[in-house]
């Protein structure tokens, strides 16, 4: 245990726990029912923790799939039992909120590859009686997807009335629509793209490596050693929250402000407020995240490219679609831009499909579509009401 | 874009929206290029009960359609277009805007690709009005219709409904039905020559077909 981590027994404990016996809801698939993975693996037994909100209706039309984020969980709008703290978006789902679970019945689940119930590289690997490890096979975007896609028939639901999410859970949210039109009514892609970039899969490789270098990483193999690579995670975590936010943001909450001193030291510590804001970034998520999970999410991530599924045509990905798309981006985010997502309108246009864009004003940057942006909350439920009055659906305030 | 600054009063439909809604088949698949606030389309959710889509110039613009549950886009029908698949939709309505588009016979040619009905309508600067402003004051034309000043105006390409109608003779559409509307937004029951509606007509609604 590295001697910087904050509370190391009672977190890691708990992250522990969490990672194989999830407080959350469960759907554990036996080895006879594997999941068959893009790398060709078939994983099996396999399993995948969820919460759910709200109450499903009786013809099982009101059903939304969130998708979340790479650091996300399925903890979208109830306590995180690892953080103690609220619901990743909390402002976005719950009662009266503009995914009103008054109304409409919300599954989130937590990625495959991730570390909160769902297999990943945490998980007891049956073949050796160790955590997996880097022994996971690669994952993709279509493998949480498909893993997603069981779930929802597990639960019995055929046709889900929407599937929504942010930047990578953006990235599900479009895959979802390719890879079961069918079954996804509207699709609600934020501040996401329909590959992921060059420059993105950069700073992904810097994370990884930051990683890879921390000496107590130890080829992935750092759970049943009884170290973590804290450090590593730390710096990867710390690059990263850079790229979520915007330079406006940064320059507005820190500027050039000195930490807890009036004169710069001549030295490496924090000067800075951004850079002890950052250490605190760093050092809390790797209470919370784990390192073997970040590279797998990452690569998949980095893997994702919507057109290369169709010979490079992302208009034939989408051809023949009745999803009705609402596709949303920031303007100050340069992660994925509002070009990344013009692009995905565009194809969607070459097929003819019904399809919304809404750029919204915010010097936030990417993690924009996390906080308290009124404009997009107020789309989102204009845009979901249209959808279920389409689909005759009730939608909040009474009509059908 | 809003080119037309006649707004209607909350509540009130607006005259050419009114012959536009006549114009759209029920049920029909529908692009509205130039969506403004969705008035029109959420016209014609209700009363037509189409599928519809739209463009919009604004972002402001398209945020509120959207939020009032309409399916609208950003985009420049000069730039846009050329992304449909031909013959995508039933209708597509052009309102009010072709004046301010920077290549008319381009845009008009990419809406005849991708609709099988097209509904256009356009102020006519041939209006006695405005000949009137430009024969007496000797100036450009500034009315309660067209209230912008030469400078200042996103209306760079207008036409006379005749000139229009050559336009459409060109590009091999046929004109299935014009509807000549007054100042007022009312329609002119008169079955006239075009040369009258040329100089009565204030705005008209054109249903073309290729």
């Amino acid at each position: 245990m590295s001697a910087d981590t904050p509370s190391p027994e009672t977190s890691e404990d708990v992250k522990a726990n969490e990672a194989i016996a999830p407080s959350s809801k469960l759907a554990h698939f036996p080895a006879d029912e594997p999941l068959e993975l893009d790398s060709g693996v078939k994983l099996g037994p396999w399993q995948i923790a969820y919460e759910t909100y709200g109450e499903l209706n009786a013809d099982k039309s009101n059903a939304i799939v969130i998708c979340h984020a790479l650091t996300g969980d399925q903890y979208v709008a109830s306590t995180n039992p690892v953080t103690g703290k609220p619901g990743w978006w909390e402002l976005m789902v719950g009662p009266g909120r503009p995914v009103d679970t008054d109304h409409y019945f919300v599954i989130c689940a937590n990625v495959l590859g991730g570390c909160l119930g769902t297999t990943g590289p945490a998980t007891m690997n049956p073949q050796t009686g160790v955590p997996y490890g880097l022994d996971l096979p690669v994952i993709t975007i279509r493998d949480m997807v498909r893993a997603q896609a069981r779930l929802v028939d597990y639960l019995g639901i055929d046709t889900l009335f929407a599937v929504m999410g942010g930047s990578m859970g953006g990235m599900q949210v479009l895959q979802w629509a390719v890879s079961y039109p069918e079954r996804v009514f509207a699709a609600v892609p934020i501040a996401a793209a329909a590959r992921h970039t060059s420059q993105n899969i950069a700073f992904h490789e810097v994370g990884r490596q930051a990683i890879m270098a921390d000496p107590n990483w130890r080829q992935g193999t750092y759970i049943q050693e009884g170290v973590r690579p804290t450090k590593g995670l730390a710096v990867a975590r710390m690059a990263a929250h850079v790229t979520y936010m915007s330079d406006e943001s940064l320059h507005q909450k820190f500027g050039r402000n000195l930490q807890d001193r009036d004169n710069l030291t001549f030295g490496f510590d924090a000067d800075f407020q951004i850079e002890s804001y950052l250490r605190h970034q760093g050092m809390t998520f790797v209470d919370r995240f784990d390192a073997n999970s970040y590279l797998y999410v990452t690569r998949a991530m980095d893997y994702f490219d919507l057109a290369d599924q169709f010979d490079g045509a992302l208009p034939l990905a989408f051809a023949g679609t009745n999803t009705r798309f609402c596709v949303m981006s920031f303007t100050s985010d340069w992660l994925f831009p509002t070009s990344e997502s013009r692009q995905v309108v565009k194809a969607l246009n070459a097929a003819a499909a019904n399809v919304s864009f809404v750029e919204i004003e915010s010097d936030r940057g990417h993690d924009s579509f996390l906080l308290d942006v009124p404009e997009m909350f107020e789309t989102i439920r204009g845009f979901l009401t249209g959808a279920a009055r389409a689909r005759g659906v009730p939608a909040p305030g009474g009509e059908a | 874009m809003n080119l037309a600054p006649r707004q209607s009063r909350p509540g009130e439909v607006r005259g050419d929206h009114k012959v536009v809604a006549s114009l759209v088949p029920e049920g029909a698949r529908v692009l509205d290029i130039g969506s403004e606030d969705g008035a029109l389309l959420d016209l014609l959710a209700r009363e037509r009960r189409i599928d519809g889509r739209g463009i919009e110039l604004s972002q402001a613009g398209v945020n509120r359609c959207v939020a009032r549950g309409l399916s609208v886009i950003q985009g420049d029908a000069d730039k846009d277009l050329s992304d449909y698949p031909d013959r995508a939709f039933d209708v597509v309505i052009l309102s009010q805007t072709l004046q301010a588009t920077r290549e008319p016979k381009e845009v008009m040619s990419e809406l005849l690709r991708i609709g099988k009905r097209v509904i256009v309508s356009i102020p006519n600067f041939a209006h006695w009005r405005n000949r009137m402003q430009l024969l007496f004051r000797g100036r450009m034309p500034v009315t309660k219709y067209l209230p912008y000043e030469w400078y200042d105006t996103p209306n760079i390409h207008f036409c006379s409904l005749r000139d229009f109608v050559e336009l459409c003779h060109e590009l091999d559409a046929e004109v299935v039905k014009a509807v000549a509307l007054s100042a007022h937004g009312n329609e002119i029951p008169v079955n006239a020559p075009w040369w009258v509606w040329n100089i009565v007509a204030e705005q008209a609604v054109f249903l073309l077909k290729r």
